[in-house]
């Protein structure tokens, strides 16, 4: 977590789903979204859930949108794949979907076993006809996040942010 | 084979009796949505034809938007089995407005009827299961107030809970194995969640 202390994107992640009028918040417990959850799990707006595993996101979600709220699913890459059946949802159903995903395998990662859904991750939301953003500076996080919210919320899409690796920091547990 | 005695679909036409526009009804796939509509189709039913597993989830994110509605999730063992973890999930939330209907026949019903983990255990080689009991699952998840139903004297109360008891509620009841007909609702997901946002919002 090399950056997190001097930067400030989470905040612009956190202002950009308030802007949006984003009422849902879920997550599965993250370190690299660990700021952003705080700040929800503190929001007086917003309602912040924790699941037992990613896919749930996506049921919440639609339950959400049909009762009139939206919402945003805040994930690490190794849980995309617990998603992509559901994933299916966005399509059959065609309602809006923003998620912010955390990417792990992506750049300098020391766990091998991460490296196999982090690089398939692109792919398979790729396959799910999900739209992808990708953000690697700290200064782009807002604009992009936005846009993926505009095009999920105003444009009826889904869309993943990939949050790089290279923006994140690489996680070393005290190791060079 | 189960002894169950309820039968699903008058069970669930006394549990949709009357269904205003405070009732808001989502039906996992398969049988529990061709029972639904059999209770009769209605905009502000929401029967999924895919998704196992979500349809818990969905009722929660529905709750969790429309406090001033009452939720009510029908689904199967197999749905429940498969989305267990969403219970967990919901007794986060505690939501009032939410109540959960398993109609628990102990099988796959659309596969071929290949038995559940709620079918028993040492039921011979194709139809032992686990004897899972879901309302004992429910309540270890942090759902306090749980219950099974098995006898046609104990629906007018379920029938009850469901629709007014302060939630979250989660039911099972314990139902026959029968072939019936397919009932089925519109198809298509986007005209469902549509109609559906129509009459609850007025905007699609």
């Amino acid at each position: 977590m090399s950056n997190l202390a001097t930067s400030d994107w989470h905040d612009d992640i956190f202002a950009v789903l308030q802007d949006h009028d984003v009422k849902q918040v879920y997550h599965v417990p993250d370190a690299g979204h660990s700021r952003l959850i705080e700040a929800c799990q503190t929001s007086n707006s917003i309602r912040t859930l924790a699941l037992t595993t990613e896919e749930e996101g996506l049921g919440l979600a639609a339950g959400a949108w049909l009762g009139g709220q939206r919402s945003a699913l805040l994930m690490q890459s190794s849980g995309v794949g617990n998603t992509i059946n559901l994933m299916g949802l966005t399509k059959t159903l065609r309602f809006p979907f923003l998620t912010l995903i955390t990417m792990r395998g992506d750049w300098g990662e020391f766990n091998s076993w991460q490296y196999p859904m982090g690089q398939g991750t692109p792919k398979v939301l790729e396959a799910m006809g999900v739209l992808l953003y990708s953000v690697d500076k700290a200064e782009d996080v807002k604009t992009t996040v936005d846009a993926a919210a505009r095009s999920a919320f105003n444009g009826g899409q889904a869309v993943a942010v990939l949050l790089r690796q290279k923006l994140i920091g690489i996680k070393t547990f005290g190791k060079k | 084979m189960s002894k169950a005695t309820l039968q699903r679909r008058p069970l669930v036409k006394k549990v949709l009796a009357g269904a205003d526009d405070n009732l808001l009804v989502l039906s996992g796939l398969g049988s529990a949505t061709y029972d639904i509509t059999e209770a009769g189709d209605r905009p502000l039913n929401m029967p999924l034809w895919g998704a196992m597993g979500a349809t818990v989830p969905m009722g929660l994110g529905l709750a969790l938007a429309q406090p001033a509605k009452r939720v009510l999730v029908i689904t199967g063992d197999g749905d429940m089995l498969m989305g267990m973890g969403s219970l967990a999930t919901v007794a986060t939330q505690q939501p009032d407005n939410l109540a959960i209907l398993v109609l628990d026949n102990e099988k796959f019903g659309e596969t071929g009827n290949q038995a559940t983990h709620t079918s028993p255990r040492h039921n011979g080689p194709t139809e032992s299961g686990a004897g899972t009991d879901l309302s004992v699952i429910a309540k270890g998840c942090g759902i306090a107030d749980t219950g099974i139903v098995r006898n046609e004297s104990e629906v007018a109360q379920l029938v009850k809970d469901l629709r007014t008891k302060k939630g979250p509620i989660f039911r099972v009841a314990k139902v026959m194995v029968e072939k019936l007909g397919f009932v089925m609702p519109p198809q298509d997901g986007a005209h469902l969640k549509d109609r559906f946002r129509q009459a609850l919002l007025g905007r699609p």
